[in-house]
Protein backbone atom coordinates (compact mmCIF):
# COMPACT_ATOMS: atom_id res chain seq x y z
CA UNK A 1 0.00 0.00 0.00
CA UNK A 2 1.26 3.44 -0.88
CA UNK A 3 1.55 6.60 1.19
CA UNK A 4 -1.76 8.34 1.92
CA UNK A 5 -3.51 5.00 1.62
CA UNK A 6 -3.73 5.35 -2.16
CA UNK A 7 -3.46 2.60 -4.76
CA UNK A 8 -0.14 2.75 -6.65
CA UNK A 9 0.63 1.59 -10.17
CA UNK A 10 2.42 -1.39 -8.60
CA UNK A 11 -0.76 -2.26 -6.68
CA UNK A 12 -2.77 -2.18 -9.90
CA UNK A 13 -0.28 -4.47 -11.62
CA UNK A 14 -0.18 -6.87 -8.67
CA UNK A 15 -4.00 -7.11 -8.49
CA UNK A 16 -4.16 -7.53 -12.28
CA UNK A 17 -1.78 -10.45 -11.98
CA UNK A 18 -3.91 -12.03 -9.22
CA UNK A 19 -6.97 -11.64 -11.46
CA UNK A 20 -5.23 -13.01 -14.58
CA UNK A 21 -5.75 -9.72 -16.37
CA UNK A 22 -3.24 -8.28 -18.76
CA UNK A 23 -3.51 -4.49 -18.81
CA UNK A 24 -2.10 -2.28 -21.55
CA UNK A 25 0.17 0.58 -20.54
CA UNK A 26 -2.67 3.04 -21.23
CA UNK A 27 -5.08 1.10 -19.01
CA UNK A 28 -2.88 1.09 -15.91
CA UNK A 29 -3.06 4.82 -15.01
CA UNK A 30 -6.78 4.93 -15.81
CA UNK A 31 -7.50 1.95 -13.54
CA UNK A 32 -5.29 3.44 -10.84
CA UNK A 33 -7.27 6.70 -10.97
CA UNK A 34 -10.64 4.90 -10.94
CA UNK A 35 -9.73 2.50 -8.13
CA UNK A 36 -8.58 5.41 -5.98
CA UNK A 37 -11.82 7.30 -6.67
CA UNK A 38 -13.99 4.29 -5.85
CA UNK A 39 -12.02 3.28 -2.75
CA UNK A 40 -12.19 6.91 -1.59
CA UNK A 41 -15.96 6.59 -1.70
CA UNK A 42 -15.88 3.16 0.00
CA UNK A 43 -13.75 4.57 2.85
CA UNK A 44 -16.87 6.03 4.49
CA UNK A 45 -17.76 2.50 5.66
CA UNK A 46 -14.99 2.91 8.24
CA UNK A 47 -17.13 5.55 10.03
CA UNK A 48 -19.50 2.80 11.16
CA UNK A 49 -18.82 0.85 14.33
CA UNK A 50 -19.49 -2.76 13.36
CA UNK A 51 -18.01 -4.42 16.39
CA UNK A 52 -20.00 -7.54 17.21
CA UNK A 53 -22.09 -7.28 14.01
CA UNK A 54 -22.13 -10.63 12.21
CA UNK A 55 -20.94 -10.69 8.60
CA UNK A 56 -23.73 -11.57 6.18
CA UNK A 57 -23.01 -13.51 3.02
CA UNK A 58 -26.57 -13.99 1.81
CA UNK A 59 -30.08 -13.14 2.92
CA UNK A 60 -31.24 -16.64 3.93
CA UNK A 61 -29.14 -16.38 7.10
CA UNK A 62 -31.05 -13.27 8.15
CA UNK A 63 -34.43 -14.92 7.67
CA UNK A 64 -33.57 -17.75 10.04
CA UNK A 65 -33.12 -20.36 7.34
CA UNK A 66 -31.40 -23.21 9.13
CA UNK A 67 -28.68 -25.17 7.47
CA UNK A 68 -29.60 -28.80 7.71
CA UNK A 69 -26.42 -30.65 8.63
CA UNK A 70 -27.32 -34.32 8.20
CA UNK A 71 -27.75 -34.28 4.43
CA UNK A 72 -31.36 -35.47 4.73
CA UNK A 73 -32.58 -32.42 2.80
CA UNK A 74 -30.26 -32.99 -0.15
CA UNK A 75 -31.77 -34.31 -3.33
CA UNK A 76 -31.27 -38.03 -4.01
CA UNK A 77 -27.91 -38.86 -5.56
CA UNK A 78 -29.32 -40.28 -8.79
CA UNK A 79 -27.58 -40.80 -12.11
CA UNK A 80 -29.01 -38.45 -14.74
CA UNK A 81 -27.99 -37.87 -18.32
CA UNK A 82 -25.24 -35.26 -18.70
CA UNK A 83 -25.13 -32.56 -21.34
CA UNK A 84 -24.42 -33.88 -24.83
CA UNK A 85 -20.64 -33.77 -25.22
CA UNK A 86 -20.88 -32.82 -28.90
CA UNK A 87 -23.01 -29.78 -28.06
CA UNK A 88 -20.59 -28.68 -25.36
CA UNK A 89 -17.51 -29.19 -27.54
CA UNK A 90 -19.15 -27.29 -30.42
CA UNK A 91 -18.50 -24.04 -28.52
CA UNK A 92 -14.89 -24.85 -27.59
CA UNK A 93 -12.20 -22.64 -29.17
CA UNK A 94 -9.94 -25.67 -29.72
CA UNK A 95 -10.84 -29.32 -29.24
CA UNK A 96 -10.12 -32.79 -30.57
CA UNK A 97 -13.81 -33.62 -30.12
CA UNK A 98 -13.27 -35.29 -26.75
CA UNK A 99 -11.07 -32.85 -24.82
CA UNK A 100 -10.33 -29.13 -24.66
CA UNK A 101 -6.91 -28.32 -26.14
CA UNK A 102 -4.78 -25.64 -24.51
CA UNK A 103 -1.28 -24.22 -25.03
CA UNK A 104 1.72 -25.54 -23.11
CA UNK A 105 1.01 -25.71 -19.36
CA UNK A 106 4.54 -26.06 -17.94
CA UNK A 107 6.58 -22.91 -18.36
CA UNK A 108 10.29 -22.37 -17.91
CA UNK B 1 -50.39 -5.28 -26.82
CA UNK B 2 -50.93 -6.45 -23.25
CA UNK B 3 -51.05 -10.11 -22.21
CA UNK B 4 -54.84 -9.90 -21.87
CA UNK B 5 -55.20 -8.40 -25.38
CA UNK B 6 -53.16 -11.23 -26.90
CA UNK B 7 -55.08 -13.91 -25.00
CA UNK B 8 -58.51 -12.46 -25.73
CA UNK B 9 -57.68 -12.06 -29.42
CA UNK B 10 -56.49 -15.66 -29.65
CA UNK B 11 -59.51 -16.98 -27.78
CA UNK B 12 -62.02 -15.18 -30.02
CA UNK B 13 -60.08 -15.93 -33.19
CA UNK B 14 -59.46 -12.30 -34.20
CA UNK B 15 -55.67 -12.82 -34.23
CA UNK B 16 -53.22 -15.69 -34.48
CA UNK B 17 -50.01 -16.19 -32.52
CA UNK B 18 -48.14 -16.38 -35.82
CA UNK B 19 -49.53 -13.02 -36.96
CA UNK B 20 -48.68 -11.43 -33.60
CA UNK B 21 -45.10 -12.72 -33.81
CA UNK B 22 -44.74 -11.54 -37.42
CA UNK B 23 -46.12 -8.07 -36.52
CA UNK B 24 -43.59 -7.74 -33.74
CA UNK B 25 -40.72 -8.91 -35.95
CA UNK B 26 -41.85 -6.39 -38.59
CA UNK B 27 -41.78 -3.58 -36.04
CA UNK B 28 -38.35 -4.67 -34.81
CA UNK B 29 -37.07 -4.77 -38.41
CA UNK B 30 -38.45 -1.28 -39.10
CA UNK B 31 -37.45 0.50 -35.89
CA UNK B 32 -34.78 -1.31 -33.89
CA UNK B 33 -31.96 -0.98 -36.43
CA UNK B 34 -29.94 2.01 -37.72
CA UNK B 35 -32.38 2.49 -40.63
CA UNK B 36 -35.17 3.06 -38.08
CA UNK B 37 -34.82 4.60 -34.63
CA UNK B 38 -31.59 2.71 -33.92
CA UNK B 39 -32.87 1.64 -30.50
CA UNK B 40 -30.69 -1.49 -30.70
CA UNK B 41 -32.59 -3.46 -28.07
CA UNK B 42 -32.21 -6.88 -29.72
CA UNK B 43 -28.84 -8.62 -30.13
CA UNK B 44 -30.27 -11.74 -31.80
CA UNK B 45 -33.65 -12.88 -33.10
CA UNK B 46 -34.89 -16.44 -32.63
CA UNK B 47 -37.38 -16.57 -35.52
CA UNK B 48 -37.38 -20.31 -35.99
CA UNK B 49 -38.04 -21.09 -32.36
CA UNK B 50 -40.63 -18.30 -32.04
CA UNK B 51 -42.60 -19.23 -35.14
CA UNK B 52 -42.51 -22.94 -34.21
CA UNK B 53 -44.03 -22.09 -30.84
CA UNK B 54 -46.57 -19.72 -32.45
CA UNK B 55 -47.71 -22.49 -34.80
CA UNK B 56 -48.20 -24.81 -31.82
CA UNK B 57 -50.28 -22.18 -30.01
CA UNK B 58 -52.35 -21.56 -33.13
CA UNK B 59 -53.23 -25.24 -33.54
CA UNK B 60 -54.10 -25.37 -29.84
CA UNK B 61 -56.41 -22.34 -30.28
CA UNK B 62 -57.99 -23.93 -33.36
CA UNK B 63 -58.72 -27.16 -31.48
CA UNK B 64 -60.61 -25.12 -28.88
CA UNK B 65 -58.53 -26.46 -25.99
CA UNK B 66 -57.82 -24.26 -22.99
CA UNK B 67 -54.98 -21.83 -23.72
CA UNK B 68 -52.02 -21.57 -21.34
CA UNK B 69 -51.63 -18.26 -19.45
CA UNK B 70 -49.06 -16.71 -21.82
CA UNK B 71 -50.43 -18.22 -25.04
CA UNK B 72 -48.94 -16.36 -28.01
CA UNK B 73 -47.46 -13.58 -25.87
CA UNK B 74 -44.30 -12.20 -27.54
CA UNK B 75 -41.46 -12.03 -25.00
CA UNK B 76 -37.79 -10.99 -25.19
CA UNK B 77 -34.99 -12.47 -23.07
CA UNK B 78 -32.05 -10.54 -21.63
CA UNK B 79 -28.87 -11.91 -23.13
CA UNK B 80 -27.47 -13.11 -19.81
CA UNK B 81 -29.91 -16.04 -19.78
CA UNK B 82 -29.34 -19.13 -21.90
CA UNK B 83 -31.71 -20.10 -24.68
CA UNK B 84 -30.92 -23.01 -26.97
CA UNK B 85 -30.59 -21.98 -30.61
CA UNK B 86 -29.49 -18.40 -29.85
CA UNK B 87 -26.03 -17.14 -28.96
CA UNK B 88 -25.51 -16.10 -25.32
CA UNK B 89 -23.10 -13.15 -25.15
CA UNK B 90 -23.86 -11.42 -21.81
CA UNK B 91 -23.07 -8.27 -23.82
CA UNK B 92 -19.40 -9.31 -23.87
CA UNK B 93 -16.87 -10.04 -26.60
CA UNK B 94 -15.45 -12.83 -24.45
CA UNK B 95 -18.54 -14.96 -25.11
CA UNK B 96 -18.78 -14.16 -28.82
CA UNK B 97 -19.98 -17.21 -30.71
CA UNK B 98 -21.06 -19.17 -27.64
CA UNK B 99 -24.15 -21.32 -28.25
CA UNK B 100 -25.46 -22.56 -24.89
CA UNK B 101 -26.40 -26.26 -24.73
CA UNK B 102 -29.39 -25.81 -22.39
CA UNK B 103 -32.27 -23.43 -21.58
CA UNK B 104 -32.45 -21.32 -18.43
CA UNK B 105 -35.30 -22.44 -16.16
CA UNK B 106 -37.01 -19.04 -16.55
CA UNK B 107 -36.92 -19.51 -20.34
CA UNK B 108 -38.30 -23.06 -20.08
CA UNK B 109 -41.13 -21.90 -17.81
CA UNK B 110 -42.19 -19.01 -20.07
CA UNK B 111 -42.28 -21.22 -23.13
CA UNK B 112 -44.18 -23.95 -21.29
CA UNK B 113 -46.74 -21.26 -20.40
CA UNK B 114 -47.22 -20.50 -24.10
CA UNK B 115 -44.94 -17.48 -24.56
CA UNK B 116 -43.36 -16.87 -27.97
CA UNK B 117 -39.68 -16.05 -27.41
CA UNK B 118 -38.63 -13.44 -29.97
CA UNK B 119 -34.90 -13.20 -29.24
CA UNK B 120 -32.09 -12.00 -27.00
CA UNK B 121 -31.93 -8.47 -25.61
CA UNK B 122 -28.98 -6.11 -25.31
CA UNK B 123 -27.53 -5.32 -21.88
CA UNK B 124 -24.45 -3.97 -20.16
CA UNK B 125 -21.51 -6.37 -20.31
CA UNK B 126 -22.10 -9.08 -17.68
CA UNK B 127 -24.96 -6.90 -16.39
CA UNK B 128 -22.46 -4.34 -15.07
CA UNK B 129 -23.76 -0.85 -15.67
CA UNK B 130 -26.53 1.64 -15.11
CA UNK B 131 -26.92 2.97 -18.66
CA UNK B 132 -26.44 0.06 -21.10
CA UNK B 133 -23.42 1.94 -22.48
CA UNK B 134 -21.12 -0.92 -21.38
CA UNK B 135 -22.46 -3.41 -23.93
CA UNK B 136 -19.65 -4.62 -26.19
CA UNK B 137 -22.21 -4.62 -28.99
CA UNK B 138 -23.13 -0.94 -28.65
CA UNK B 139 -25.54 1.07 -26.51
CA UNK B 140 -29.34 1.00 -26.45
CA UNK B 141 -31.40 4.15 -26.96
CA UNK B 142 -34.36 5.06 -24.78
CA UNK B 143 -37.51 4.75 -26.96
CA UNK B 144 -39.10 7.64 -25.03
CA UNK B 145 -36.16 9.99 -25.79
CA UNK B 146 -33.71 8.69 -28.36
CA UNK B 147 -30.78 10.86 -27.23
CA UNK B 148 -30.98 9.34 -23.74
CA UNK B 149 -29.98 6.07 -22.10
CA UNK B 150 -32.61 3.43 -21.32
CA UNK B 151 -30.92 2.68 -17.98
CA UNK B 152 -29.08 -0.49 -17.23
CA UNK B 153 -28.09 -3.11 -17.08
CA UNK B 154 -31.34 -4.55 -18.54
CA UNK B 155 -31.63 -1.59 -20.95
CA UNK B 156 -32.64 -3.73 -23.93
CA UNK B 157 -35.34 -5.50 -21.90
CA UNK B 158 -36.92 -2.20 -20.81
CA UNK B 159 -36.56 -0.55 -24.22
CA UNK B 160 -38.09 -3.50 -26.12
CA UNK B 161 -41.26 -3.38 -24.00
CA UNK B 162 -41.46 0.44 -24.11
CA UNK B 163 -41.01 0.44 -27.90
CA UNK B 164 -43.74 -2.15 -28.47
CA UNK B 165 -41.28 -4.79 -29.75
CA UNK B 166 -42.44 -7.27 -27.09
CA UNK B 167 -45.37 -7.54 -24.67
CA UNK B 168 -43.04 -8.48 -21.83
CA UNK B 169 -39.40 -9.36 -21.26
CA UNK B 170 -36.99 -10.93 -18.82
CA UNK B 171 -34.31 -8.91 -17.10
CA UNK B 172 -31.96 -9.41 -14.21
CA UNK B 173 -31.37 -7.14 -11.23
CA UNK B 174 -28.19 -7.28 -9.14
CA UNK B 175 -28.14 -3.67 -7.91
CA UNK B 176 -31.10 -2.08 -9.71
CA UNK B 177 -30.81 -3.46 -13.24
CA UNK B 178 -34.54 -4.15 -13.65
CA UNK B 179 -36.04 -1.32 -11.61
CA UNK B 180 -33.92 1.61 -12.85
CA UNK B 181 -34.38 0.92 -16.61
CA UNK B 182 -38.11 0.31 -16.01
CA UNK B 183 -38.32 3.81 -14.48
CA UNK B 184 -36.26 5.39 -17.29
CA UNK B 185 -38.38 3.80 -20.04
CA UNK B 186 -41.81 4.15 -18.40
CA UNK B 187 -42.66 0.45 -17.98
CA UNK B 188 -43.24 -1.84 -14.99
CA UNK B 189 -40.25 -3.85 -13.69
CA UNK B 190 -40.32 -6.39 -10.87
CA UNK B 191 -37.44 -7.51 -8.63
CA UNK B 192 -38.71 -10.69 -6.98
CA UNK B 193 -37.49 -11.64 -3.49
CA UNK B 194 -34.02 -13.25 -3.49
CA UNK B 195 -34.65 -16.97 -4.05
CA UNK B 196 -38.13 -16.54 -5.56
CA UNK B 197 -37.15 -17.16 -9.21
CA UNK B 198 -34.66 -19.79 -10.39
CA UNK B 199 -31.32 -18.60 -11.74
CA UNK B 200 -30.41 -21.83 -13.48
CA UNK B 201 -29.05 -20.77 -16.87
CA UNK B 202 -28.18 -17.24 -15.74
CA UNK B 203 -24.60 -16.13 -16.44
CA UNK B 204 -23.60 -15.13 -12.91
CA UNK B 205 -22.38 -11.65 -11.93
CA UNK B 206 -22.75 -11.53 -8.10
CA UNK B 207 -24.39 -14.67 -6.79
CA UNK B 208 -25.66 -13.35 -3.44
CA UNK B 209 -27.43 -10.52 -5.30
CA UNK B 210 -28.41 -11.64 -8.83
CA UNK B 211 -32.15 -12.03 -9.44
CA UNK B 212 -34.30 -12.72 -12.51
CA UNK B 213 -37.55 -10.78 -13.01
CA UNK B 214 -40.04 -9.48 -15.57
CA UNK B 215 -40.70 -6.23 -17.41
CA UNK B 216 -44.27 -5.56 -18.55
CA UNK B 217 -46.59 -2.83 -19.77
CA UNK B 218 -48.69 -2.80 -16.62
CA UNK B 219 -48.85 -4.24 -13.10
CA UNK B 220 -51.32 -6.99 -13.99
CA UNK B 221 -49.07 -8.33 -16.77
CA UNK B 222 -46.09 -8.20 -14.40
CA UNK B 223 -48.07 -10.22 -11.83
CA UNK B 224 -48.97 -12.80 -14.49
CA UNK B 225 -45.32 -13.10 -15.53
CA UNK B 226 -44.14 -13.44 -11.93
CA UNK B 227 -46.69 -16.21 -11.30
CA UNK B 228 -45.15 -18.21 -14.15
CA UNK B 229 -41.52 -17.54 -13.16
CA UNK B 230 -41.76 -18.04 -9.38
CA UNK B 231 -41.07 -21.28 -7.57
CA UNK B 232 -38.46 -23.69 -6.34
CA UNK B 233 -36.10 -25.27 -8.86
CA UNK B 234 -34.01 -28.32 -7.94
CA UNK B 235 -31.41 -27.08 -10.45
CA UNK B 236 -30.78 -23.91 -8.39
CA UNK B 237 -29.75 -24.58 -4.79
CA UNK B 238 -30.41 -20.92 -3.89
CA UNK B 239 -34.03 -20.98 -5.06
CA UNK B 240 -36.42 -20.96 -2.11
CA UNK B 241 -38.77 -23.82 -1.38
CA UNK B 242 -41.63 -21.50 -0.41
CA UNK B 243 -45.27 -21.50 -1.52
CA UNK B 244 -45.87 -19.28 -4.56
CA UNK B 245 -48.59 -16.67 -4.12
CA UNK B 246 -51.59 -16.01 -6.35
CA UNK B 247 -50.21 -12.76 -7.72
CA UNK B 248 -53.00 -11.83 -10.13
CA UNK B 249 -55.65 -12.91 -7.61
CA UNK B 250 -54.07 -10.65 -4.97
CA UNK B 251 -54.66 -7.63 -7.23
CA UNK B 252 -58.40 -7.69 -6.55
CA UNK B 253 -57.84 -7.06 -2.83
CA UNK B 254 -58.20 -3.38 -1.92
CA UNK B 255 -55.21 -1.51 -0.42
CA UNK B 256 -57.44 0.16 2.19
CA UNK B 257 -55.78 -0.05 5.60
CA UNK B 258 -52.28 -0.92 4.35
CA UNK B 259 -49.47 0.91 6.14
CA UNK B 260 -47.01 2.53 3.72
CA UNK B 261 -43.56 3.55 4.98
CA UNK B 262 -41.79 6.55 3.47
CA UNK B 263 -38.08 6.56 4.42
CA UNK B 264 -36.73 10.07 4.93
CA UNK B 265 -33.26 8.99 3.72
CA UNK B 266 -34.60 8.60 0.15
CA UNK B 267 -35.74 12.22 -0.13
CA UNK B 268 -32.47 14.03 0.57
CA UNK B 269 -30.15 16.18 -1.47
CA UNK B 270 -29.78 15.26 -5.13
CA UNK B 271 -33.39 14.23 -5.71
CA UNK B 272 -34.80 15.92 -8.80
CA UNK B 273 -37.70 18.24 -7.79
CA UNK B 274 -39.99 16.95 -10.54
CA UNK B 275 -39.43 13.38 -9.32
CA UNK B 276 -40.06 14.42 -5.73
CA UNK B 277 -43.39 15.97 -6.79
CA UNK B 278 -44.38 12.84 -8.74
CA UNK B 279 -43.64 10.58 -5.75
CA UNK B 280 -45.67 12.87 -3.48
CA UNK B 281 -48.53 12.61 -5.97
CA UNK B 282 -48.27 8.80 -5.89
CA UNK B 283 -48.38 8.91 -2.08
CA UNK B 284 -51.51 11.07 -2.30
CA UNK B 285 -53.13 8.46 -4.52
CA UNK B 286 -52.38 5.80 -1.90
CA UNK B 287 -53.63 8.04 0.91
CA UNK B 288 -56.91 8.59 -0.96
CA UNK B 289 -57.21 4.83 -1.47
CA UNK B 290 -57.18 4.41 2.30
CA UNK B 291 -53.53 3.64 3.00
CA UNK B 292 -51.89 4.97 6.12
CA UNK B 293 -48.72 6.85 5.11
CA UNK B 294 -46.03 6.70 7.81
CA UNK B 295 -42.61 8.38 7.96
CA UNK B 296 -39.93 5.78 8.67
CA UNK B 297 -36.14 5.66 8.83
CA UNK B 298 -33.71 3.27 7.16
CA UNK B 299 -30.70 4.75 8.95
CA UNK B 300 -27.86 3.00 7.10
CA UNK B 301 -29.06 3.92 3.59
CA UNK B 302 -26.09 6.19 2.82
CA UNK B 303 -23.73 3.23 3.22
CA UNK B 304 -25.58 1.05 0.70
CA UNK B 305 -23.69 2.14 -2.45
CA UNK B 306 -20.15 1.56 -1.06
CA UNK B 307 -21.27 -1.72 0.55
CA UNK B 308 -22.78 -2.88 -2.71
CA UNK B 309 -19.74 -2.03 -4.81
CA UNK B 310 -17.42 -4.00 -2.51
CA UNK B 311 -19.63 -7.11 -2.29
CA UNK B 312 -20.78 -7.17 -5.91
CA UNK B 313 -17.28 -6.71 -7.32
CA UNK B 314 -15.76 -9.29 -4.94
CA UNK B 315 -18.29 -11.87 -6.09
CA UNK B 316 -17.84 -10.83 -9.72
CA UNK B 317 -14.08 -11.29 -9.53
CA UNK B 318 -14.69 -14.91 -8.52
CA UNK B 319 -17.56 -15.61 -10.94
CA UNK B 320 -15.79 -14.13 -13.95
CA UNK B 321 -12.66 -16.21 -13.43
CA UNK B 322 -14.36 -18.93 -15.48
CA UNK B 323 -13.93 -16.88 -18.65
CA UNK B 324 -10.45 -18.00 -19.62
CA UNK B 325 -10.59 -19.01 -23.28
CA UNK B 326 -10.57 -22.74 -22.59
CA UNK B 327 -14.14 -23.99 -22.90
CA UNK B 328 -16.19 -21.41 -24.83
CA UNK B 329 -16.14 -18.03 -26.49
CA UNK B 330 -13.06 -16.07 -27.39
CA UNK B 331 -9.47 -17.37 -27.20
CA UNK B 332 -6.56 -15.00 -27.84
CA UNK B 333 -4.49 -16.17 -30.79
CA UNK B 334 -0.77 -16.73 -30.66
CA UNK B 335 -0.23 -17.19 -26.92
CA UNK B 336 2.51 -19.76 -26.29
CA UNK B 337 1.64 -20.76 -22.76
CA UNK B 338 -1.55 -21.41 -20.86
CA UNK B 339 -1.14 -18.49 -18.47
CA UNK B 340 -0.39 -16.06 -21.31
CA UNK B 341 -3.48 -17.37 -23.11
CA UNK B 342 -5.64 -16.72 -20.02
CA UNK B 343 -4.36 -13.18 -19.60
CA UNK B 344 -4.49 -12.18 -23.25
CA UNK B 345 -7.96 -13.68 -23.72
CA UNK B 346 -9.28 -11.77 -20.73
CA UNK B 347 -7.57 -8.57 -21.86
CA UNK B 348 -9.09 -8.78 -25.34
CA UNK B 349 -12.47 -10.13 -24.21
CA UNK B 350 -13.44 -7.91 -21.28
CA UNK B 351 -14.44 -4.25 -21.55
CA UNK B 352 -13.17 -1.45 -19.31
CA UNK B 353 -16.00 -1.56 -16.74
CA UNK B 354 -15.71 -5.32 -16.30
CA UNK B 355 -11.93 -5.05 -15.82
CA UNK B 356 -12.44 -2.21 -13.34
CA UNK B 357 -14.85 -4.30 -11.28
CA UNK B 358 -12.70 -7.43 -11.41
CA UNK B 359 -9.71 -5.39 -10.21
CA UNK B 360 -11.71 -3.72 -7.44
CA UNK B 361 -13.17 -7.05 -6.28
CA UNK B 362 -9.80 -8.79 -6.37
CA UNK B 363 -8.29 -5.91 -4.40
CA UNK B 364 -11.08 -6.09 -1.77
CA UNK B 365 -10.49 -9.82 -1.34
CA UNK B 366 -6.68 -9.72 -1.37
CA UNK B 367 -4.48 -10.37 1.64
CA UNK B 368 -4.27 -7.34 3.90
CA UNK B 369 -7.48 -5.71 2.63
CA UNK B 370 -10.05 -8.47 3.18
CA UNK B 371 -11.07 -7.34 6.70
CA UNK B 372 -11.08 -3.63 5.91
CA UNK B 373 -13.20 -3.96 2.76
CA UNK B 374 -14.96 -7.26 2.20
CA UNK B 375 -15.67 -8.29 5.79
CA UNK B 376 -16.59 -4.72 6.72
CA UNK B 377 -19.06 -4.57 3.81
CA UNK B 378 -20.61 -7.88 4.85
CA UNK B 379 -21.16 -6.49 8.36
CA UNK B 380 -22.74 -3.30 7.01
CA UNK B 381 -24.94 -5.52 4.82
CA UNK B 382 -26.31 -7.02 8.06
CA UNK B 383 -27.10 -3.52 9.35
CA UNK B 384 -28.82 -2.57 6.08
CA UNK B 385 -30.92 -5.75 6.18
CA UNK B 386 -31.85 -5.15 9.82
CA UNK B 387 -33.05 -1.66 8.80
CA UNK B 388 -35.61 -3.28 6.50
CA UNK B 389 -36.64 -6.04 8.93
CA UNK B 390 -37.25 -3.41 11.62
CA UNK B 391 -39.17 -1.12 9.26
CA UNK B 392 -41.40 -3.96 8.07
CA UNK B 393 -42.50 -4.56 11.67
CA UNK B 394 -44.44 -1.31 11.40
CA UNK B 395 -45.38 -1.03 7.72
CA UNK B 396 -46.63 -3.35 4.97
CA UNK B 397 -44.77 -1.76 2.07
CA UNK B 398 -42.22 1.01 1.52
CA UNK B 399 -42.49 3.69 -1.17
CA UNK B 400 -39.49 5.69 -2.45
CA UNK B 401 -38.31 7.45 -5.61
CA UNK B 402 -36.82 4.92 -8.06
CA UNK B 403 -34.04 7.13 -9.41
CA UNK B 404 -32.58 10.48 -8.29
CA UNK B 405 -32.98 11.92 -11.80
CA UNK B 406 -34.72 10.99 -15.05
CA UNK B 407 -32.92 9.25 -17.96
CA UNK B 408 -29.65 11.03 -18.71
CA UNK B 409 -28.03 11.66 -22.09
CA UNK B 410 -25.86 9.04 -23.79
CA UNK B 411 -22.23 9.72 -22.88
CA UNK B 412 -23.10 12.05 -20.01
CA UNK B 413 -21.66 9.92 -17.18
CA UNK B 414 -19.36 7.45 -18.89
CA UNK B 415 -16.18 9.17 -17.73
CA UNK B 416 -16.77 9.07 -13.99
CA UNK B 417 -17.40 5.66 -12.39
CA UNK B 418 -18.32 7.09 -8.97
CA UNK B 419 -20.95 9.38 -10.54
CA UNK B 420 -22.34 6.39 -12.46
CA UNK B 421 -22.38 4.22 -9.30
CA UNK B 422 -24.33 6.91 -7.43
CA UNK B 423 -27.10 6.38 -10.00
CA UNK B 424 -27.85 3.27 -7.90
CA UNK B 425 -28.44 5.17 -4.66
CA UNK B 426 -32.12 4.15 -4.31
CA UNK B 427 -31.79 0.62 -5.68
CA UNK B 428 -28.88 -1.19 -4.00
CA UNK B 429 -30.11 -1.27 -0.39
CA UNK B 430 -33.07 -3.48 -1.36
CA UNK B 431 -30.69 -5.62 -3.42
CA UNK B 432 -28.42 -6.20 -0.43
CA UNK B 433 -31.37 -6.91 1.92
CA UNK B 434 -33.03 -9.38 -0.47
CA UNK B 435 -36.51 -7.82 -0.19
CA UNK B 436 -38.82 -7.65 -3.21
CA UNK B 437 -39.28 -4.43 -5.15
CA UNK B 438 -40.80 -2.95 -8.26
CA UNK B 439 -40.85 0.20 -10.34
CA UNK B 440 -44.20 1.56 -11.48
CA UNK B 441 -44.59 4.55 -13.85
CA UNK B 442 -45.95 7.59 -11.97
CA UNK B 443 -45.89 10.44 -14.45
CA UNK B 444 -43.31 12.30 -16.50
CA UNK B 445 -41.13 15.39 -16.31
CA UNK B 446 -42.12 18.55 -18.18
CA UNK B 447 -39.71 17.41 -20.89
CA UNK B 448 -41.67 14.15 -21.19
CA UNK B 449 -39.19 11.81 -19.52
CA UNK B 450 -40.82 8.95 -17.58
CA UNK B 451 -40.70 8.86 -13.76
CA UNK B 452 -40.91 5.66 -11.72
CA UNK B 453 -41.91 5.06 -8.11
CA UNK B 454 -40.25 2.23 -6.19
CA UNK B 455 -42.42 -0.04 -4.06
CA UNK B 456 -40.63 -2.45 -1.71
CA UNK B 457 -42.24 -5.39 0.05
CA UNK B 458 -41.31 -7.88 2.75
CA UNK B 459 -39.30 -10.96 1.84
CA UNK B 460 -41.61 -13.30 -0.13
CA UNK B 461 -44.58 -10.90 0.08
CA UNK B 462 -44.81 -9.89 -3.56
CA UNK B 463 -48.63 -9.84 -3.27
CA UNK B 464 -48.78 -6.73 -1.08
CA UNK B 465 -46.16 -4.95 -3.21
CA UNK B 466 -48.13 -5.68 -6.40
CA UNK B 467 -51.39 -4.47 -4.83
CA UNK B 468 -49.75 -1.17 -3.92
CA UNK B 469 -48.30 -0.98 -7.45
CA UNK B 470 -51.72 -1.48 -8.99
CA UNK B 471 -53.24 1.20 -6.74
CA UNK B 472 -50.61 3.73 -7.91
CA UNK B 473 -51.08 2.73 -11.56
CA UNK B 474 -54.90 2.95 -11.32
CA UNK B 475 -54.71 6.41 -9.75
CA UNK B 476 -52.42 7.82 -12.45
Amino acid sequence: MAENGGVTEQDVLRVAELANLELTSEEVPRMQRDLNAILGHVAQLQELNTEGVPAMSQVGEMLGAEIEGTGAALRPDKVRPSLDRKLVMASAPETDGRFFKVPKVIER
Amino acid sequence: MTIDEVRTGLANGSITATAVAEQHYARIAAEDGPAGKDIHSFLALSRERALGQAAKIDSLAKSGDALPPLAGVPVGIKDVLTMVGSPATAGSKILEGYMPPYDATAVTKLEAAGAVLLGKLNCDEFAMGSSNENSAYGPVRNPRALDRVPGGSSGGSAAAVAAGFATASLGTDTGGSIRQPAAFCGVVGVLPTYGRVSRYGLIAFASSLDRVGPFALNVRDAATMLGILAGHDPMDATSADRPVGDYTGALSKPVHGLRIGVPEEYFGEGLDPEIRAAIEKALDILRKAGCEIKKISLPHTRYAVPTYYVIATAEASANLSRFDGVRYGLRAKGANTLSAMYRETRDQGFGAEVKRRILLGTYALSAGYYDAYYRKAQQVRTLLTRDFLTAFNGVDAIVTPMTPSPAFKLGEKTDDPVKMYLEDIYTVAASLAGVCGMSVPCGATAAGLPIGVQILGRHFDEETMLRVGLAVESGE
